[in-house]
């Protein structure tokens, strides 16, 4: 009986003792920080220095190695050299869901501090677009610290007998299939382009990333595919040169207003809107406006670097001047083009105006979405 | 060639880039041995270093910790039970029982000249092959990579235990746990019954802690003896784990070409690699009954695939810039980041980087597995310690890794559950490895076969690849018709002269009945692609279930179906009853869930020394300190996170 007692007691005393420095220690580290919320935001003064000491969690819904995790990685020791203050910047990958958790896991735990920012990219777009219900986020609640465009280019093989987007109406006699990651992915757009133009492309799914439908083209399984332009110009274009790839169009580049122009990467080459117009349509109405909405989402505002709205304008101006500056270091012009392609990491209006583009949908071009998926895939959404 | 080679030679053993090597393989060994965690973990930790690196020496680092990770995740695998990797599972089987045996040095010995020998045996074939590689890899089409996955799911043959029926039903089983989540063919979402967690399917990683490692931990936890069970442990082991290499040399060679091959082909994954292996060493061999008791071939074929591997998925990621494993997509992103374009350049211009890569692969091999063998015999001795002071540490191990898998508290839920789920499979003779088999290759073999189909149709059958392969297949299965692995093949000897209460087994058969069916019924409300796969397979396996009924109704005791460990063992081997390693676990979830993982586990280990050591005061503020300081000090190195309670 005594025994049982001091065994007790052993556990009791210990316990207490270690969870009392425990929790000691993270109220320490809980009370040297200033809380920013929803509701103080706009008071609190913010000094130069707000970022000393302090670590930003820089919040990736993808998994380690893909293309936004490496985007972040390595924006990463910049943003730490550049941003006043020197805030470390740790990147959590909260994979899952085609980027909702992650997503969603930010919006659930986000304050307006800029001590938490959140990565997404066209993937993450396409759900709340397209109102799937596990969507918790909502882009309405963001504005965007930075945002990060690319372009992506459609090719076929030489087999089908075109030389270039010229001889598109060659393409709309074929059977042609697609090897496509699902329907609710980015993949939306490019299969949503073959549809206007009239191409009759099966679409076979279960494809995991667009390397493995790229495997599938060079095997000969399917004869069209399209890949982003930085795996484009690595792994298409030695292709193109050998003569076992043809370019047909890109999906076009946003300018400053917002117009669809031809991708800079790839001034040779048409862009969609030059495409569907030769093929004698308007672009204007109802297929054209969806369209250009979900290539905006998905393309235009590949990635985006968010943070709650109510978050104050000098944080957001903290981070957007250390991303000016580290713009200007000879270290990121050396290797950015490698490392994230050609296309320009921008903030401040041209930033706000990506975003706005990208997730600003009119309700009617989603709804012809919906029902488009609904009637070519059979998709109950 | 030999030129290039050479010259690969002298950049990496130059003095500036052969430092970073060896902090790379340091890294890396630090990292594999904690289960679970991988390449990942240390790529984050490597990244601000990179930053400031040349090119050639980033990529050492990164080529060091990639290649060495398989390596040390075996000292779980040997000493613990719990597979370290996804490519050292089947290492577990062999390495374990040995462990148990007294003879963890010479299986630990055996593994790492295995790995060594391996990796440099894949270095040696990867020379000569990168050159040809690209159109070698493009001859595996879907159709191919679909009869790869059947050539895999083969292996169960020689894997399933005494008793067939129980073996298909289990594979069978792994294949519809792994069909759990979106559809293939339609996106579809199957038996995910509205909870968000299963939409992305059940992780590997959880699957194979839970299935291995857990039913040995609450084992040893109930049997409450050191993990060496009274046995001494064996006096140069070491010694005789090397020569036990140096006379199983083919077989390291062909397993070490088996898993370049099987790691060349993207889309594969690495995970069945140590599978393939490890059925292919079972199925050469005359007299099979060592295997699944501690036979050290079972240790050499696996660990001689499972470094090769990783240089064979080298080739996809150089050439194609599409990661051929988990550990290659943490490559491929370092790649980036150092600012080095993966594609068909790796083989023309910049071939020189290409044969450096493949050269420190083999380098970092020989460094990884060297340190590891020389640490092979003192830690060899963790296997004479008390249980009861090893379980929290490893109770803590596994929960953290299962962790990290999604980061969600539904991952320890799910450890549990299919811990569950493998006590009663470990104690009712169901193959565990034909249920991971199953699970692993369930989504190559459905979404390979809707590809295929859609591609090729019947015209499948006619192409040369695949008739090799099937014809492969065929083979396999008909080797493993002379005798399969069991794990109790004595104990199940010993159970026919007894005469065993039916009622367990016949419950947990009934469960896994009832999960059969729920499939079916899933699957007939989706659509035809989205549900054709998971229904065929639940009901091919109505008949062997209600086989296995039938032989419980007629209660024929001379049948292998009718098996129990729990009444063969002997009066006295157990010390607590079986709901007692899962309540504390249980026990410490819950307690996680209201005030976090770090609190819980604190008291966790307080109660636990406490209670089931007996350890005194001191002891017990000691060795929880330790613990928890260990688990705080990796995840803050690590950039990972613990589980938040409510609080």
């Amino acid at each position: 009986m005594s025994e049982q007692k001091s065994k007790i007691l052993q556990i009791s005393a210990l316990s207490i003792l270690f969870l009392s420095i425990y929790f000691g220690l993270q109220f320490l580290n809980a009370t040297n920080s200033v809380d920013i919320t929803l509701e103080n935001s706009e008071d609190i003064q913010i000094d130069d220095d707000y970022f000393k000491n302090k670590t930003i969690q820089w919040v990736i819904p993808f998994k380690e190695g893909g293309g936004g995790d490496t985007w972040a990685r390595y924006n990463a020791p910049y943003f730490t050299d550049n941003i006043e203050g020197n805030p470390t910047i740790i990147v959590t990958n909260i994979p899952g869901g085609g980027s909702i958790k992650g997503a969603n896991y930010f919006a659930d735990n986000v304050k307006p501090d800029g001590i938490m920012i959140l990565g997404t990219s066209g993937t993450t777009q396409m759900p709340y677009l397209l109102d799937d219900p596990r969507v918790r986020y909502d882009y309405d609640n963001y504005k965007p610290i930075m945002a990060y465009p690319t372009g992506g280019v459609v090719y076929c093989s030489p087999t089908l007998g075109l030389k270039g987007a010229g001889d598109i109406k060659l393409l709309l006699d074929k059977k042609l299939k697609y090897a496509s990651q699902g329907p609710t992915s980015l993949d939306i757009v490019p299969m949503f382009s073959f549809d206007l133009l009239g191409m009759n492309v099966q679409a076979v799914f279960g494809f995991r990333g667009r390397g493995a439908g790229r495997l599938a083209f060079e095997r000969g399984e399917v004869l069209v595919d399209y890949q982003t332009s930085s795996a484009y110009l690595k792994n298409v274009i030695p292709l193109v040169e050998k003569g076992e790839a043809i370019p047909l169009f890109s999906f076009g580049a946003l300018d400053a207003n917002g117009q669809l122009i031809r991708d800079p990467s790839f001034p040779d080459l048409p862009h969609f809107g030059e495409v569907y117009a030769s093929l004698g349509y308007e672009l204007e109405g109802i297929r054209w406006d969806t369209w250009f909405a979900f290539m905006s989402a998905g393309f235009g505002g590949m990635k985006l670097l968010l943070t709650p709205k109510e978050t104050p304008d000098r944080i957001v101006e903290l981070f957007q001047d250390g991303i000016q500056k580290m713009k200007k270091a000879e270290k990121y012009k050396e290797t950015k083009v490698k490392a994230l392609g050609l296309y320009e990491q921008v903030v401040g209006p041209p930033a706000s105006k990506i975003f706005d583009l990208a997730t600003k949908v009119d309700a009617d071009e989603k709804e012809f979405m919906k029902t488009w998926l609904r009637e070519k895939f059979d998709l109950n959404i | 060639m030999l030129d290039l080679v050479l010259n690969a030679f002298q950049t990496l053993f130059s003095l500036e880039h052969f430092p970073f090597l060896i902090l790379g393989v340091l890294l890396g060994l630090v990292i594999g041995v904690f289960p679970g965690l991988g390449g990942i973990a240390g790529l984050s930790l490597l990244l601000p270093f990179i930053y400031g690196m040349d090119e050639v020496s980033a990529l050492a680092t990164l080529v060091g910790l990639v290649a060495v990770i398989p390596t040390s995740a075996t000292f779980t695998s040997v000493l613990m039970g719990i597979p370290g990797s996804s490519s050292s599972q089947a290492t577990v089987l062999d390495g374990f029982a040995l462990a148990k045996k007294g003879e963890a040095s010479r299986a630990l010995a055996a593994a790492f000249s295995s790995s060594l020998f391996g990796g440099l045996f894949g270095a040696v074939i990867l020379t000569f092959f990168v050159q040809i590689a690209r159109p070698m890899i493009l001859l595996f089409g879907s159709a191919e990579l679909f009869m790869l996955a059947i050539f895999g799911l083969s292996m169960v043959g020689s894997l399933s235990g005494k008793s067939v029926t129980k073996g298909v039903i289990a594979c069978g089983l792994g294949l519809i746990v792994g069909s759990i989540g979106a559809a293939p063919a339609t996106g579809e979402y199957r038996m995910v019954f509205g909870i968000n967690y299963l939409y992305d399917g059940i992780p590997l990683v959880i699957i194979a802690l839970s299935i291995f490692a857990f039913p040995e931990i609450s084992e040893l936890f109930r049997k409450d003896t050191a993990i060496a069970e009274g046995a001494e442990l064996g006096k140069g082991g070491w010694t005789r784990g090397i020569k036990d290499l140096i006379k199983n040399k083919w077989l390291a060679l062909r397993c070490a070409g088996l898993g370049t091959i099987i790691g060349a082909i993207p889309g594969m994954g690495g995970s069945v690699v140590d599978w393939i292996a490890y059925g292919h060493v079972v199925q050469t061999t005359k007299d099979k009954s060592g295997f699944g008791k501690g036979d050290i071939r079972g240790v050499i074929a696996p660990e001689s695939a499972n470094n090769a591997k990783e240089g064979g998925a080298l080739m996809p990621t150089l050439l194609f810039g599409i990661p051929g494993s988990g550990s290659m997509a943490v490559f491929l992103g370092g790649m980036v980041l150092i600012g080095i374009e993966a594609g068909p350049s790796m083989v023309t211009k910049d071939i020189d980087l290409t044969y450096t890569i493949i050269w420190s692969l083999a380098i970092a091999n020989v460094l990884g597995a060297g340190l590891s063998l020389f640490l092979a015999n003192p830690i060899s001795r963790l296997t004479k310690i008390k249980f009861s002071l090893l379980a929290p540490f490893m109770i803590m191990v596994i929960s953290f890794a299962a962790f990290q898998a999604t980061k969600d508290i539904i991952d320890l839920w799910i450890l549990l559950l299919f811990g569950v789920l493998g006590i009663f499979m470990k104690r009712f003779g169901w193959s565990r490895p034909a249920f991971l088999i199953g699970f692993v290759l369930a989504t190559q073999a459905e979404s390979y076969l809707n590809m295929s189909v859609q591609f090729y149709g019947l015209n499948m059958f006619m192409r040369p690849g695949v008739i090799i392969i099937m014809l492969l297949s065929i083979i396999s299965v008909y080797f493993s018709r002379k005798g399969s692995v069991d794990e109790n093949a004595e104990l199940i000897e010993k159970g026919l002269a007894q005469k065993l209460k039916i009622t367990p087994q016949f419950v947990f058969s009934g469960v896994i009945g009832i999960l059969v069916m729920l499939s079916l019924f899933d699957s007939i409300k989706q659509s035809f692609l989205g549900g054709v796969f998971p229904m065929v397979i639940s009901i091919i396996l109505i008949p062997f279930i209600l086989y296995l009924f039938w032989i419980y109704k007629s209660n024929d005791q001379s049948k292998p179906e009718i098996f129990d460990a729990e009444q063969v063992a002997e009066e006295g081997t157990f010390k607590a009853s079986w709901f007692e390693p899962i309540a504390w676990v249980g026990g410490l979830y819950i307690l996680s869930m209201i005030i976090g993982f770090v609190p819980s586990i604190i008291l966790f280990f307080i109660s636990f020394f406490t209670l089931k050591a007996g350890t005194s005061w001191l002891h017990t503020a000691l060795l929880t300190a330790g613990g928890v300081l260990l688990l705080l000090g990796f995840s803050h190195f690590l950039n990972l996170e613990l589980p938040q309670g409510l609080l």
